[in-house]
């Protein structure tokens, strides 16, 4: 009994030491992980731009659009607003892994920049619900805000940005951060396109060592680490913000 | 008071829900300026409409508003640049939860005429220092009691240096121990001539400072006078029934 307790126990620090330590694999899920975590946020960044843009063409357009002048203006924000819905549709009916390799296979061919792949692929997908996430955003404020605006003389654009758009932000922070813990799980698809995420580098030590169980609890291991450390993060936001609110 | 006419309201039609509702028909009016108009009338009859057709925060369905002379209405109008001279006070005072109440006040001024922050704040000061709230320049408005609010409120409109004041059942959503304070920066800004356009339930308010009184009803403009006039010997039976609710 004891024997075979011990055995598997030098079973296990073998397969480790096959796993992690020679040859330093464990590199493998460093620069990985520290891959995830660029292209986690630097899509989220190109998702926030996307998204404010977008919500701002399509709120716009729901309460701005029938007092606006007939003109230039009107007829561009009505092409944007139809390009934002296509760009929703798209986006939100098609799987990201689908994609991302689009983008990698028909766009970006002649780079293989992974975290600039990723983070562009996943920037633009998760533009969508961000975007989604800024547009009820701003949808929640009271429509007083608008009229105290624009009975001062400020225009639409104005208001939504030196009224509006500060509180919004503030309310959508927590689900913005949420996002982000999304975001962080969803990269783990990079790998189809080559791209070195966490999720790949524990594929490549699986393929080298022909061991199967720990480099991937090794990988949902820190995934659930990361996810159990930014949720705290999201959850003290929160509190913050809400001790801070009237 | 004086003979010229600030804003003209021609032929005014409002309706809502694709011409269900007639939230107004018909409506001609004029302000005149450093006049204090107050508009009474039941709940429903089109008060807060009219009102905020006058900088059209609605759009009316017909008709023309002429302020300073310009059709607002017409659609090449930057309309903007009105609203800029055209206070305006909410019932639920609308502050900006973000800002303190200096930069309530010193945001329109900064941002929409150029003043520098220096003299958008001695100006907000000043306004503050005379309605008694210069102690809380920079509390936000969280902090501040339903009547401090408003006050606020009236202020900060003020600091756009407008030709008329506008003002939508300023004190319907106080305390009542707090109608009083608020009231009396109105009738302070009345005095003073400020040109105002007051919906309100205070009758109080209407027969002493009022210059004329409009009584609404169903979208239209049932009877208008002195507060003499309408209180005292109101003509159509609609003024009677409701003043004998109200009094
Ligand atoms: N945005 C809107 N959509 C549809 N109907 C509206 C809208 N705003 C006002 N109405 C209708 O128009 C009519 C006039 O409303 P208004 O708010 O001007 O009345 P009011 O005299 O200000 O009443 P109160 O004393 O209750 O404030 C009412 O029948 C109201 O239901
Ligand atoms: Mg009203």
């Amino acid at each position: 009994m004891v024997e075979a307790l011990e055995s598997l126990w030098a079973d296990l620090a073998a397969d480790f030491y096959t796993c992690f330590i020679e040859k330093n694999r464990w590199k493998y899920l460093t620069s990985g992980l520290s891959n995830t975590l660029l292209i986690t946020f630097f899509a989220l960044l190109i998702g926030v731009v996307i998204g404010i843009v977008i919500a701002i063409v399509r709120s716009t357009y729901v309460k701005n659009y029938k007092e606006m002048k007939p003109g230039l203006g009107k007829k561009c924000l009505a092409v944007a607003n139809w390009f934002c819905g296509v760009y929703l549709t798209v986006i939100r009916g098609t799987p990201v892994v689908v994609q991302l390799m689009i983008i990698y296979y028909c766009i970006f061919v002649s780079s293989n920049n992974g975290i600039l792949i990723g983070a562009v692929s996943f920037g633009i997908n998760s533009g969508a619900y961000v975007a989604e996430i800024f547009r009820s955003g701003i949808m929640s404020i009271d429509n007083g805000q608008f009229e105290a605006g624009r009975s001062l003389g400020f225009n639409y654009v104005q208001t939504l940005r030196y009224i509006v758009l500060p509180q919004a932000f503030k309310n959508v922070l927590p689900t913005l951060a949420n996002e982000f813990i999304v975001l962080l799980k969803e990269t783990s698809v990079a790998g189809y396109v080559a791209v070195r995420d966490l999720t790949k580098g524990g594929d490549i030590i699986r393929g080298a060592t022909y061991q199967t169980f720990m480099p991937l609890l090794a990988v949902a291991a820190i995934y659930l680490a990361l996810v159990m450390f930014f949720t705290r993060l999201v959850n003290i936001l929160e509190r913050r913000l809400r001790a801070g609110e009237r | 008071m004086n003979d010229k006419i600030l804003i003209h309201v021609e032929g005014l039609q409002k309706e809502f829900a694709g011409g269900e509702v007639k939230a107004l028909q018909n409506i001609d009016a004029d302000i005149h300026s450093g006049e204090v108009v107050v508009v009474i009338g039941p709940s429903g009859s089109g008060k807060s409409t009219f009102l905020r057709c006058l900088n059209l925060l609605e759009v009316p369905t017909a008709g023309s508003i002429y302020f300073n002379d310009v059709d607002i209405t017409d659609k090449s109008v930057d309309i903007n640049l009105h609203r800029r001279k055209m206070g305006m006070v909410f019932q639920h005072f609308n502050l900006f939860p973000h800002m303190t109440i200096l930069g309530n006040m010193t945001l329109a001024p900064i941002k929409l005429l150029g003043k520098s922050k220096t003299e958008a704040e001695a100006k907000a000061m000043e306004l503050l220092k005379r309605v008694g709230l210069a102690d809380r320049a920079n509390a936000y408005p969280s902090q501040l009691s339903g009547g401090q609010k408003q006050r606020i409120a009236i202020v900060r409109a003020l600091c756009m240096e407008p030709e008329v004041m506008l003002f939508d059942e300023p004190t319907s959503a106080l305390d009542p121990e707090m109608v009083g304070e608020v009231l009396e920066v109105m009738k302070e800004l009345a005095h003073e001539g400020m040109t105002m356009v007051v919906v309100t339930h205070e009758m109080g308010f209407a027969r002493e400072v009022g210059d004329r009184v409009i009584f609404m009803a169903d979208g239209m403009i049932v009877e208008e006078g002195t507060p003499e006039e309408i209180f005292s010997t109101p003509k159509q039976q609609r003024t009677k029934e409701f003043l004998a609710k109200v009094l």
